[in-house]
């Protein structure tokens, strides 16, 4: 990680500020590659409009909280970090809660305990620990942003294929039964619905990942 | 035979060296499927036996076969007697009639073909990409899946299911002989869980519908002896029927008699291991007896009866004896040190009879017995050295 004395300024989009962004999403994936924050893309990936929900809130909770942890970062004493960060989250988390409750009720509901469950997600506290301590504010941002992206584009992926192949539909929408498939005898595979099968379908992402990035694959 | 061999020769430098290369596994498996390969070994010494990977395979078809012609004549019996075509008075005169036969090889044939090619378009696929000839291992896999199936499973979830079976279950961990799980079960544990209303329950074991496709005979119950068991605590089959094989079930599983030698048949050629088929008995029987030692202190009615039940019920009903003799002795995924496998065998049945009467959705526990314990075989393997090495170790010292 870049050290946060730069002699010379830096553009707000430099390569390097560009790498921050856009790395999460393909060679330092959190979940692919890291595999952070799994037990949360097995339980709401059911459907596609709490993982949209929850993707957003993942997103909004590691920006702010890598923006907040970052501008405090010379003024928080060492020992005590872990009980800060967790402060910072833990406030985050409760807002996005509450926008949940009142915005969209439904979708806060079948995401249950898992928006308060976001204080725990491994992701949040890894990149305050591994970047924000370290890093300028708009770093912070841009790394939380990508990560939180990451995060999201996996979960709603999941979801795509598990609401389509399980239920039949994408965001509620009959799409199976408009395209007449049952008249052919389709039936929507059960097991799609069952977490195991998310666990499964993460891994397909990361076979295919891996082939196509052949910088990730181990050299024995 | 000459002008077949011609036609290998004329093809072989456009898949060794040409533009169909990809096609090269295919080519190699049909060529040495029909001719004793010409390659020499090349240097050091060699084991010859006549058992290679082909022979183990073709022995387990063999011991597969006799269950199988019973499954396609139990096909067409189990449809017409539903139909009430048949006269109970007539006996075996009307089991195996050619056209039992015809109807259950209409059901049955395109399942396999199905099987075939869908598990083997898989398996050709990853040989090419993986540059080895084709694996002789899916052989007896694509027999076994139709074999576990119920009659009337859409082709396309069969193809589905042995999909995922060979992709998930076999291919990711390094293809035949490095799989974790039984190939055969992978496939029959998804159609399972992903089309349940075609795995389970008492509509599908037995064909009720005309040639037209009109189901005749409305609210006809085909339960299975213990999908009867685990409603009502009672059945309407006698054990006899059930050893024989006359009951519905799945293709390959009803007939104990013939799986039974089968399972002969595999000790006799030293295929299939015995100290995990009389692991599995035994399990299978102890979990009975302590079943009737606990069933008068059940608190339903119909939960007294199904664990009063005698021991030896288990062991004909359901899909115990096929489970057993077939699908836990799969030289892979069962335990691999001797002493494991009496562990291993002995808590499948054990297991799996426990899963089959303490939960009704469940009646076939022995499929979710033998998978949870092919993922056990390497702990109880790792202990049985462990325990050789620390017995060694101890006399060495003494």
């Amino acid at each position: 990680m870049s050290t946060e004395q730069k002699p010379a300024k830096e553009g707000l989009f430099s390569k390097k500020n560009r790498a921050l962004l856009i790395d999460p999403l393909n060679s330092n994936n959190p979940i692919t590659v890291q595999v952070l924050g799994i037990c949360s893309a097995l339980a709401i990936t059911v459907k596609l409009k709490p993982a949209i929900v929850m993707g957003l809130s993942v997103l909004v909770v590691t920006t702010m909280a890598n923006l907040i942890t970052s501008l405090m970062r010379n003024m928080i004493p060492n020992r005590i970090r872990i009980i800060v960060q967790l402060v910072v989250v833990a406030a985050l988390v409760i807002l996005v809660d509450q926008v949940l409750k009142a915005f969209v009720y439904d979708v806060s509901k079948q995401l249950s305990v898992f928006v308060g469950l976001i204080i725990t997600n491994c992701i949040i506290m890894g990149r305050i620990e591994a970047f924000s301590l370290g890093n300028t504010p708009w770093k912070s941002v841009l790394d939380g942003l990508g990560n939180g992206a990451a995060y999201g584009g996996i979960l709603i992926i999941v979801a795509f294929f598990r609401e389509l192949l399980g239920n039949g539909t994408l965001l509620d929408y009959p799409v199976v039964d408009m395209l007449g498939l049952y008249d052919f005898g389709y039936k929507n595979n059960g097991m799609m619905l069952l977490p195991p099968m998310a666990l499964i379908v993460v891994a397909l992402i990361i076979w295919v990942q891996r082939a196509k990035t052949p910088s990730l694959i181990e050299k024995d | 035979m000459k002008f077949i061999q011609n036609i290998f020769d004329a093809t072989r430098p456009a898949v060794t060296t040409g533009k169909l290369k990809p096609l090269y596994p295919l080519h190699n498996a049909l060529e040495t499927m029909m001719f004793v390969p010409d390659h020499n070994a090349h240097s050091g010494a060699h084991v010859r036996d006549a058992i290679d990977l082909k022979r183990t395979m073709v022995t387990v078809i063999f011991a597969l076969v006799p269950a199988l012609i019973f499954g396609i004549f139990n096909g067409g019996y189990q449809h017409y007697k539903a139909l009430g075509l048949l006269n109970d008075a007539m006996g075996w005169g009307q089991f195996f009639t050619v056209d039992n036969f015809l109807f259950g090889a209409w059901k049955i044939v395109p399942m396999i073909a199905v099987t075939y090619m869908a598990g083997l378009g898989v398996e050709i696929y990853f040989a090419g990409i993986n540059k080895h000839p084709v694996n002789e291992g899916f052989l007896v896999s694509g027999l076994l899946i139709p074999m576990t199936m119920p009659i009337d499973m859409p082709l396309w979830m069969v193809a589905i299911s042995t999909i995922f079976a060979v992709l998930i279950g076999k291919e990711v961990f390094g293809g035949t002989g490095m799989n974790l799980l039984n190939p055969a079960l992978t496939a029959r544990a998804f159609a399972f869980f992903a089309y349940p209303s075609f795995m389970s329950g008492d509509k599908v074991w037995i064909n009720t519908t005309t040639e037209a496709g009109q189901a005749v005979v409305d609210g006809f119950s085909g339960a299975t002896a213990l999908g009867q068991y685990a409603t009502s605590g009672t059945t309407t089959f006698s054990a006899w029927d059930a050893f024989l094989g006359l009951i519905p079930g799945s293709i390959g599983e009803t007939s104990t008699l013939l799986i039974v030698l089968g399972g002969i048949y595999l000790i006799a050629t030293g295929i299939g291991s015995w100290k995990i088929m009389a692991g599995s008995t035994l399990g299978a029987i102890a979990m009975g007896l302590i079943f009737n030692a606990a069933a008068p202190h059940m608190l339903t009615e119909a939960q007294q009866n199904f664990m009063s039940i005698p021991f030896y019920y288990h062991l004909v009903f359901g899909s115990w004896a096929f489970a057993t003799v077939f699908m836990a002795t799969d030289p892979v995924s069962a335990a691999h040190t001797e002493r494991g496998k009496w562990i291993y065998g002995f808590l499948v049945g054990f297991l799996g009879i426990m899963i089959r009467v303490f939960n009704p959705a469940y009646p076939e526990g022995m499929m979710l017995a033998i998978l949870f314990m092919n993922v056990m075989a390497p702990l109880i393997d790792h202990y049985v050295v462990n325990a050789n090495i620390q017995k060694r170790l101890k006399r060495a010292k003494a």
